[in-house]
């Protein structure tokens, strides 16, 4: 019921502007009678009131507005044309469905207000258009006299009517002053008795809620948010002086401005309900195609968003659910089976939680198998098995998102194609929040939505590097670490050049943002100040020089050609009036984390294989004359070929071989290596390795084994070309450095810094 | 036919844009710096609540740098409605200029500095070299 009412609310509002439309509109239409846009907007409108009038079942307003609509529809389509005998019954009408529309919003029914004789008199008009002997087109437009005895007191204009009009019918605009003359009459007779009681019952809906352009919200916004930044630097600057005057004033500044910034936000808010509205349908439609009975429940519906957030929430949303229903809740002999009520609940729950807002969708159905979860990553090639047994099994449900995941043991016309949660993790971290799913098996899932109250103004936190102030947005940062001189020799650990932390007892792989913007630390004295961010499902820790604070910030967007540069998000001005930059956390995870999404894009060849954080790497050990053996690590290849020697082509002074409509430099890792190449015969043996769109074919002696060792490398070979020796199966083999071999065969395959950086990690991990 | 600069200096040379291009003129204004960006891109300023990329026109125009102790200026313009800060020496004046004292870029001047010049006005004492912002910001 309450929805319902809601609704004619709605109704209500809408139609009492449009009646001051409407009424705006008759007053020019007298001015130009013969206007189409102007009739055409009067008839929009009365055909508006009249449809949702319909629809609420106000079965008088729909009558009154449906005679209405004909008749204007008939004067803008110039079958008719403005007389004052069309004049009057057109705003007799306008008033009554005044009237009624006053009545709805008394008592929420039509009460006894009589439409009969408005509609009769329209009813009158439209027949006796069509019922008028019209002996030439000019009298078609002089019916109006037969509609006139009903009870319709103005014979003076009746009289004055033939008269004016009889002629000037070809351009009815001829015709103003009767027509002008009419209608304040009409008006005047109900319209005193209305405003009296409408003027009283009105202001109630109409009044007390008023339309703003959204874009007048979003200047407000703006505004608000320069506020918010004058503040924070007047609040610092009074913080430095001693007048306690000045101290006070901006004491209540910040307290006025932090309300009216909420106050502002709060205009823009809306309750979720609008989104959920729309959910017991698809839950019910759903329940039933899939035959299992839904019972719903919604939690916290009038919890409010940013209305531009709750859009974007809306698909992720409403997927969650289908996917609740669909492979979440069990059958109901399932349900029965396990002991549970036939019908299951689906809950939804929004709370505001941290400055963010909490959506979650709960199930009570089978729950996720975290070891299905693990051995769909291991079968797909998204995890080895090494990865995952140093995964927790909440970490293990989360694998749900990455791209092509899906347990659907079918597929259904719902869901189960493998797209879907990660489509749902991209589009909630679009908007800067996150999504996590939590499950206990046999008991149900919940997956949780953690959104920003609003994307303008931003909780970040602000650091130092190299002199320079940059931000941080809260929701990537996890924690802080600070170390001290002491600690930081010890706790920082070196594994080939990439720095970790053992941050309780799991590695953090650690990212220098001196180095990632390429500029020098001004910190001497050892300490290190670890930032522990999480972006795109992965966690690292952002070694910064110095940690100022945690402000609210305004983001101002950057030109395109600064955002080109992917390291910045946006600018903002801090509380002293500099400007800082927001480093973009998902960018930076991206350019310094590479590895494993590029392992994917190479992966056709069990190339997928990659070890977590030490041991267990696969080698492919190839023989290179003279009794070497070199290990390639095997993430690093594609495919391994043999060609014929015949087809190696020179190119300037390198050699090239045509490979699958491409031409791949060819490099001989026996000359790489100061070796002597001992095999005899007209084909060579290549390795091929590729990243991206670029590919190299290395030439060894033969393939001699793949191994899944545990490998530990004696970098104390110095060698070129070689970043160390490992024994494999007792034999000393020599580890490759692939990257200075790829650069021999290529030296612009690294043309891209990323994937410079991910090799040069993927090598770290090797070793 | 008469036309309006905003004068400036860049390593001696007198230089012009539009006086209609021109929002304002600053000076000493903190510049955030900007890692990984382009030579030509002097930072990011603070204009009254507003960021703003600050043009080092010495860089665009393969001027040397700047004597480190020497303030450069701002000159505020707007290109397409937002505005932008260009980096000069100094500040001249306001001069009106004839058409007929305009001549197209001399021939024998190449590079980038012809691409960013409409060309010169001759005055009496020098030349006002009149620069091309659409294509200054757009470098």
């Amino acid at each position: 019921m309450e929805e319902i009412d809601e609704i004619v609310q709605e109704f209500l509002v809408e139609s009492h502007e449009n009646l001051d439309q409407l009424d705006r509109d008759l007053v020019a239409l007298e001015r130009e009678p013969g206007s189409r846009d102007l009739l055409g907007s009067i008839f929009r409108t009365i055909h508006t009131i009249k449809g949702t009038s319909g629809f609420l079942a106000f079965g008088k307003l729909e009558a009154v507005t449906h005679v209405g609509e004909n008749l204007l529809a008939r004067l803008r389509d110039g079958k008719l044309s403005m007389t004052p005998q069309t004049t009057d019954p057109l705003l007799a009408m306008v008033d009554t469905v005044r009237e009624l529309l006053a009545s709805i919003e008394d008592n929420g029914t039509e009460g006894d207000v009589d439409v009969s004789d408005v509609v009769e008199r329209i009813t009158a008009i439209l027949d006796g258009n069509e019922a008028a002997p019209a002996p030439t087109p000019i009298a078609e437009l002089l019916p109006e006299p037969a509609a006139d005895p009903e009870p319709e007191p103005e014979p003076a204009n009746v009289v004055a009517e033939p008269a004016t009009v009889a002629e000037p019918v070809v351009e009815p605009v001829a015709a103003p002053a009767p027509v002008a003359a009419a209608p304040p009459a009409p008006p005047a007779r109900p319209v005193p008795a209305d405003t009296a009681e409408e003027g009283v019952t009105r202001r109630n809906v109409a009044d007390s809620s008023i339309r703003v352009d959204v874009e007048l919200l979003d200047t407000l916004m703006r505004l608000v948010g320069e506020l918010v930044l004058t503040r924070n630097q007047i609040v610092r600057q009074a913080g430095d002086q001693d007048g306690l005057d000045l101290m006070r004033s901006a004491q209540r500044l910040n307290l006025i401005a932090t309300e009216l910034q909420e106050g502002v936000m709060k205009t823009r808010m809306q309750p979720i309900d609008h989104l959920w509205s729309k959910l017991p349908r698809v839950v019910r439609d759903l329940g039933a195609a899939c035959g299992k009975g839904v019972k719903l429940a919604m939690v916290g519906r009038e919890t409010e968003l940013d209305r531009s957030l709750l859009e974007s929430v809306k698909d992720p949303l409403t997927h969650l659910v289908r996917n609740a229903v669909d492979h979440g809740l069990e059958t109901p002999e399932g349900r029965r089976a396990a002991g549970k009520p036939a019908e299951g609940v689906l809950t939804l729950r929004a709370y505001h939680e941290g400055g963010q807002v909490v959506v979650e969708v709960c199930d009570d159905g089978a729950g996720i198998d975290a070891d299905k979860i693990a051995d769909k990553a291991l079968a797909s090639g998204l995890r080895t098995s090494a990865q995952l047994a140093q995964m927790s099994s909440a970490d293990i449900l989360q694998l749900i998102f990455l791209p092509g995941f899906s347990t659907a043991q079918s597929v259904t016309n719902v869901s189960g194609r493998g797209v879907g949660m990660d489509v749902v993790k991209t589009n909630i971290e679009s908007i800067g929040g996150t999504i996590e799913v939590e499950s206990v098996v046999g008991r149900g899932t919940t997956c949780r939505l953690r959104i920003p109250l609003t994307l303008a103004i931003v909780p970040a936190l602000t650091v130092e590097c190299a002199g320079d102030r940059y931000a941080i947005p809260q929701v990537s940062l996890l924690e802080l670490v600070a170390l001290d001189a002491d600690r930081a020799a010890s706790a920082v650990e070196d594994v080939n050049g990439a720095s970790v932390y053992r941050l309780r007892g799991a590695l953090l792989p650690l990212v220098r943002l001196t180095d990632v913007l390429g500029v020098e630390s001004e910190r001497s004295d050892g300490h290190v100040l670890i930032a522990v961010l999480q972006a795109e499902g992965k966690r690292f820790g952002l070694v910064i020089d110095r940690v100022l604070s945690t402000e609210e910030i305004v983001v101002k967007p950057l030109t395109s050609r600064l955002k080109s540069l992917g390291t910045y998000s946006g600018a903002t001005i801090l509380g002293d009036g500099r400007v800082a930059l927001i480093l973009d956390v998902q960018a930076l995870a991206r350019r310094a984390l590479t590895a494993e999404a590029l392992e994917r894009g190479a992966g056709d060849g069990g190339a997928e294989e990659q070890r977590a954080a030490g041991e267990h790497l696969r080698m492919l050990v190839a023989g290179i004359g003279g009794g070497r053996r070199v290990a390639i690590p095997l993430s690093s290849v594609t495919r391994l070929e043999n060609i014929a020697a015949s087809s190696v082509e020179v190119v300037g002074s390198r050699e090239v071989v045509q490979y699958r409509g491409a031409i791949l430099p060819l490099l001989r890792l026996d000359r790489h290596l100061g070796a002597v190449s001992e095999r005899a015969g007209d084909d060579l043996v290549v390795v091929v390795y590729s990243a991206g769109a670029r590919s190299v074919a290395i030439v060894v002696d033969e393939i001699i084994d793949i191994v899944d060792e545990e490998t530990e490398v004696h970098s104390d070979i110095d060698d070129h070309g070689l970043v160390g020796s490992t024994l494999i199966r007792d034999r000393i083999v020599e580890v490759l450095d692939v990257r200075a071999a790829i650069l021999a065969a290529d030296p612009k395959f690294y043309s891209e810094p990323e994937v410079d950086l991910d090799l040069r990690n993927e090598l770290q991990e090797a070793v | 036919m008469s036309t309006r600069m905003v004068t400036f200096t860049l390593d001696g040379h007198l230089y012009g844009v539009d006086v209609g291009a021109v929002q304002e003129v600053l000076r000493g204004q903190t510049r955030t710096r900007i890692p990984l960006s382009p030579r030509t891109l002097a930072g990011l300023i603070n204009l009254r609540g507003q960021v703003l990329s600050a043009i080092d026109l010495r860089a665009l125009l393969d001027m040397p740098a700047r004597a480190v102790d020497t303030e450069p200026m701002l000159v505020v313009i707007r290109v397409a409605g937002e505005p932008i800060a260009l980096l000069v020496d100094s500040i001249g004046s306001v001069v009106d200029v004839d058409a007929d004292q305009f001549e197209p870029p001399p021939d024998t001047l190449a590079g980038v500095s012809r691409d960013l010049l409409l060309g010169a006005y001759k005055l009496e004492d020098q030349l006002l070299l009149a620069l091309d912002v659409d294509r200054a910001v757009a470098a």
